[in-house]
């Protein structure tokens, strides 16, 4: 055949256009690679630099040595504890507040008709957009002794004596639901929307009553979006600082509400990046187990 | 490709029907037919269903064909109960079904996707139904085994589904529908995502299998030829009404209608003038008498490209034929039969349809050449024209 006749005399020298074209795609490559030169730069300057010296620091003793001093005090004060202790249970409360409201929040918004869902996304994206200060404050006002909530509540009856809703745990759980529901919404959704509408036929057909296939089918397949946004609700929690300070109003000390105590106070660099370091490797810890246990990666960086 | 998909007889030639008999249902081997009357379903101004009334009866192999949005999937998901109709009604057997939710329906359905439940393994999927109908987990098993066994997927119980290729996923969504012993099993183009090959090949297979199953099946396709190839009968539809319910046979050589002679087989269509003694003619010639003697209204030849061959040397139409004179426009050549096509005058073009005979000599014409086709009359196929609506 002719095609062997061609192999056999292109044989005694190199490949046809082997080498340009392999040239090429390195090329390619390194182009590629350059356009992300940029942002690794950034990276190191704001990330890693910071993240070094926050972790040498923590290591400096108070006389300018190298010691364990700040990690020690840790261990030795209850009040350590308890902060870490508060700072999970806000961040797993939130984080479960979320799960309920956003969950059938995320189920409306997925069998809505599409030219509603661009409507009610603005609903959940709008608080997205404003600053995370102001609506803090918003329910500052809302919640307060003699604000709005309380005003309406005695008026119609509910209750007669104004009730404590801020400046506690509830005020900061309201407050921090509020500001993280999006950041579960989104991802839920998303992996709502990519269950195939058949898939629920299909079970119907099979004989699956609506809320056997909801259980059976659409909430299993639904599970990777819920622990997508669920873990980064509560990553983002655990080093919340702005809305436990204001609406928890002293009472709900979260590792970074210690932080600024400690830097304000104190003006201890050490003690304050011992803080920090351990909240660093907890949550990174609590990442790879969870990642472990879950497969989120694939969750949140979508399926291969 | 798996080398089980090459052999269907052999493993389909398990008595199916048998088995399921054995096997703790004894009232699902029963066929039922479905009665549907005056079927109506609206989207807007757009009647998908158009006062529908279709008798599928029991056992049959009833195919829905027609072109997309033609109403044949509507029907199909009013069947199995997905859409609710505005009106009408559907009886499985003696029961009215129309007010029934799906899951109390009890039909089978092939989805054209499949609808495979992705975070279950294969055995999961097909034990799904059985599960929800409270079968102990022994004989789950022991069912999910046997459906796999007709599918000619044994052993791959374990598999998942995104481990399985788009051939293995179709036998597993159609084990999942026949493996609960339903009485009605529907199959919306169930085979329109495989390649050409495996497609032919899956068509006799499923023919088989309702021979064996025995079960009543509504199949929705597209495809003309899958229709011709699997059913017992075709209800061909447009517009959300049935253009003709008829078998392959009928109505591809008895179209009632110039939609069925278009939609079902090439064709060309040749409009007919009535002279005074109330002959059809084509072009001075005659082609035939109004069926049933109707006059009224216009009629129109059918001719199929298979139908026409090459009349030897110049010759006027006969008893037995009507001849067409005419230039090959172009030829093309498709393996087992060549394509032609030929003007008849500045209008009209037919379409030709040759065998190629044997591979020493070419027997078809090429283009520019004059020839002169001969349609027997036995052939002819006269429709009334399409009314005005």
């Amino acid at each position: 055949m002719t095609a062997i006749g061609i192999e056999k005399t292109g044989q005694s020298e190199a490949p046809l256009h082997a080498e340009e074209l392999h040239r090429q795609q390195a090329r390619e490559q390194w182009t590629l690679l350059g356009l992300a030169v940029p942002a690794l730069i950034i990276v190191c300057l704001i990330i890693l630099i910071p993240v070094g010296w926050l972790f040498y620091l923590s290591f400096v003793g108070n006389d300018g040595e190298l010691s364990l001093q700040h990690y020690a005090k840790m261990v030795q004060y209850k009040s350590y504890a308890r902060v870490f202790a508060t700072t999970f249970q806000v961040s797993v409360l939130t984080t479960g507040i979320c799960i309920l409201i956003g969950y059938p929040l995320s189920y409306f918004l997925a069998l809505l008709p599409p030219r509603w869902v661009g409507f009610f996304m603005l609903a959940v994206l709008l608080p997205f957009w404003t600053s995370l200060l102001v609506r803090t404050y918003a329910w500052l006002v809302l919640l307060q002794k003699n604000g709005l909530l309380n005003d309406f509540a005695m008026q119609v009856g509910l209750w007669d004596t104004p009730v404590k809703l801020v400046h506690n745990m509830t005020g900061t759980l309201i407050g921090m639901a509020h500001i993280m529901l999006p950041f579960l919404v989104l991802p839920l959704y998303n992996a709502m929307k990519k269950i195939d509408r058949d898939l629920m036929y299909a079970a119907g057909n099979l004989g699956a009553s609506p809320v056997s296939a909801f259980w059976r089918v659409y909430f299993p397949l639904s599970l990777p979006g819920m622990v997508a946004g669920s873990l980064i609700v509560f990553v983002l929690c655990l080093g919340f600082y702005v809305t436990p300070a204001v609406l928890g109003g002293g009472r709900v000390i979260m590792v970074a509400t210690q932080i600024t105590a400690i830097l304000e106070n104190q003006f201890d660099w050490g003690a304050a990046s011992a803080l920090g370091v351990v909240l660093l490797i907890a949550t990174m810890l609590f990442l790879y187990i969870a990642g472990r246990l879950f497969k989120f990666d694939a969750a949140l960086f979508g399926k291969n | 490709m798996p080398g089980g998909e090459c052999r269907p007889a052999v493993i389909f030639g398990v008595s199916v029907l048998a088995d399921n008999n054995n096997n703790g249902s004894p009232d699902t081997s029963t066929a039922l037919p479905i009665h549907i009357s005056s079927l109506t379903k609206k989207y807007g101004d757009l009647y998908a269903l158009d006062s529908v009334d279709l008798e599928i009866r029991s056992g049959e192999f009833l195919t829905l064909l027609g072109p997309s949005g033609s109403g044949k999937t509507t029907l199909l998901m009013a069947i199995a109960g997905f859409n609710r109709p505005d009106s009408g009604s559907i009886r499985f057997g003696d029961q009215e079904v129309i007010l029934t939710p799906p899951h109390k329906r009890n039909v089978g359905m092939v989805f054209q996707s499949y609808a495979l439940f992705p975070h279950m393994s294969v055995a999961g999927n097909i034990g799904f139904p059985l599960k929800l109908r409270g079968v102990n987990a022994a004989e789950i098993e022991e069912r999910v085994t046997e459906a796999l066994e007709t599918v000619q997927l044994a052993g791959l119980g374990e598999r998942g589904i995104d481990q399985l290729s788009g051939g293995q996923r179709q036998r597993v969504a159609l084990a999942r529908a026949f493996v609960f012993g339903p009485r009605i099993l529907l199959m919306d183009e169930p085979l329109s995502a495989l390649d050409k090959k495996l497609r032919e090949r899956m068509q006799i297979e499923l023919k088989i299998l309702h021979r064996k199953l025995g079960v009543t099946t509504v199949y929705v396709t597209h495809d003309q030829r899958e229709a011709l190839t699997m059913s017992d009968r075709i209800a061909v539809i447009n517009h959300g009404r049935l253009a003709q319910v008829d078998t392959p046979e009928v109505i591809y050589n008895h179209p009632a209608n110039a939609f069925v002679a278009d939609f079902i087989g090439e064709s060309t269509m040749l409009p007919l003038d009535l002279d005074a003694a109330g002959n059809l003619t084509y072009k001075g010639s005659k082609v035939g008498k109004t069926p049933s003697g109707d006059g009224a209204g216009g009629w129109s030849l059918v001719v199929r490209p298979e139908h026409l061959s090459i009349m030897a040397g110049k010759k006027p139409g006969t008893d037995q034929t009507i001849a067409f004179e005419g230039t090959v426009i172009e030829t093309v050549f498709q393996g087992e039969t060549a394509f032609s096509i030929i003007a008849i005058d500045d209008e009209t073009e037919l379409q030709v349809r040759f065998a190629t005979g044997s591979k020493a000599k070419s027997s078809y014409p090429q283009s520019g050449e004059q020839v002169t086709l001969g349609l027997a009359r036995d052939d002819v196929i006269l429709i009334p024209e399409e009314d005005p609506q």
